[in-house]
Order: C-alpha cells, then sequence, then structure tokens
C-alpha cells in the first residue's frame, strides 16, 4: 500500500504515513513514492510514521537507511514515529537508533485505538 | 519428544508477491498451534527474511519454486525449512555477516541471517553453489493460553 503524504510548507516537514506490510515486494514503491515527494518538496524534515504498519521485514530497514542517506545529501534530517513493539524490537536489533532518531507522538494513540 | 503434532508443507514459486503469502501460512500455522503474539510475529519476519532471500539471491535473474516447510512437535518445538534449488550461496560466512549484501542496489540490508538468527532458537543453512540453499530455524514456542 502506498504511504500517504503530507508536506507542511510552514515548517518544511514531508511527513509519509507508511501503511500495511513492508517486505520486499511492498518496499520498491513505497521507496519511490517517497522519493519523489522528497525531490518536489525538499524537505528540512522527513517524517516516516509507522502507526499503521502491520508488519516489516528487513526491507523496511533499508527503507529507513536509504531514506536517512538521500535526506544527509540534501543536508536534511529524518524521524522515525510511532513504530508497533515488534516493529521497535526489529529496530534495535538493525540499531537504527544510533543515525536515525525514533519518536512517539500521540497521534499514534489515536491511530490505534 | 520428536513426535509430530502438526505439519504444513507449501510450495510456491518464487514470485515476490508470495513473501506474503508465506508468512500468512506460517502465522495461521502457528496461531492454531496457540503460540502466542511475539512468537508468532519474531517468526513471521524471520521466514520473510528466507523466502524473500531465496527469491532475491536464490533465483537472481531467474525463478523457481521455494519450498516451506513447517513442523509442530509435541514438546513444543517448531522447525520450518526454506529450501531453493537456485544459484547456492558461495561463502556461507560471508553471507551471515551482519550488513553483508550482495543487493545494495535493491537496498537490502544485508541483515536477514542475523534477524532470522536472533528470532530463533537455532539456525542452520546448507548451500551448494549451482544447487540451492536449505534453511532450518527452530524454535520452542510458548504456548499463548498458558501465558
Amino acid at each position: 500500500m502506498l504511504p500517504k503524504l503530507e508536506y507542511c510548507t510552514d515548517k518544511r516537514i514531508l511527513t509519509a504515513f507508511l501503511c500495511g506490510e513492508i517486505d520486499h515486494h511492498s518496499a520498491r514503491a513505497v521507496r519511490e513514492a517517497v522519493d519523489i515527494a522528497i525531490e518536489k518538496h525538499r524537505p528540512a524534515l522527513l517524517v516516516l510514521d509507522f502507526s499503521a504498519v502491520t508488519f516489516m521485514d528487513s526491507s523496511g530497514i533499508g527503507l529507513i537507511m536509504g531514506r536517512f542517506k538521500r535526506m544527509q545529501e540534501h543536508r536534511a534530517d529524518i524521524l522515525v514515529a510511532n513504530p508497533s513493539d515488534s516493529i521497535a524490537k526489529l529496530m534495535r536489533l538493525a540499531s537504527v537508533e544510533r543515525i536515525v532518531r525514533i519518536v512517539y507522538t500521540a497521534h499514534s494513540a489515536n491511530v490505534k485505538e | 519428544m520428536n513426535t509430530i503434532q502438526n505439519s504444513l508443507k507449501l510450495i510456491i514459486p518464487s514470485h515476490s508477491e508470495n513473501e506474503g503469502l508465506a508468512r500468512l501460512a506460517v502465522s495461521g500455522f502457528l496461531a492454531s498451534a496457540g503460540a502466542d503474539v511475539s512468537t508468532i510475529a519474531e517468526l513471521k519476519t524471520a521466514v520473510s527474511e528466507g523466502v524473500t532471500n531465496a527469491i532475491v539471491h536464490g533465483y537472481r535473474g531467474s525463478y523457481g519454486n521455494v519450498t516451506l516447510e513447517i513442523k509442530l512437535f509435541k514438546s513444543g518445538r517448531v522447525k520450518i525449512t526454506i529450501a531453493d534449488k537456485g544459484r547456492g550461496i558461495e561463502d556461507i560466512e560471508r553471507a551471515m555477516e551482519p550488513l553483508f549484501t550482495t543487493a545494495p542496489e535493491e537496498e537490502r540490508a544485508g541483515l536477514g541471517f542475523a534477524i532470522m538468527e536472533s528470532f530463533c532458537d537455532k539456525l542452520r543453512v546448507k548451500s551448494s553453489v549451482g544447487k540451492g540453499t536449505r534453511l532450518t530455524m527452530e524454535k520452542y514456542i510458548k504456548n499463548g493460553s498458558q501465558g
């Protein structure tokens, strides 16, 4: 499933609300959609929101690392928001938090209810 | 101890859509065996990694079948094998190093084996070049109803 993309002009924040299952099969389309939006808006901050992601394997780690590199090239920042417990566990295993901040927002509580 | 309680065998063509099908089969099998939610999530992820490896690396540039087999023993031990008849792995030790990947252009993180190892109690890899690869994963499942 393609992410819903929201761009806030004021703060130059691009948020990608990822959803469904992120695996090798689905990652390519997600990656392309996010990258097109990055090129279009040139955001100062990219937020990858995982609230509605029900499954993720190492393809999701590749997706985060790839976007991290891209944002670095643009001298811009990246955040990961609201992963579920099992996805957070996978992110810890891959030491994602060593290069990308992981945050939890009130928004996730609303989505999960 | 080694009595089989239930088993499932799935043979799927190496299309990437089937990664989801393999996960669905594993989670359905484990749910009916009474495995708890976190065990199901871990084995689902491990199987997703194994099947993806077979499709992306085993059958790189070609197609073939991936065989997934799950066995549940009376003792609570689950044995999962994922086999392909693809190109095989030249250097298993190197392939298992975290962050090593032969497909960086696809943004493969090189973490498949590390994830399988950490989400299972035991992982065995048998491979021969030109003949294929067989992964065997084992894990004791905790029964969800018993906490």
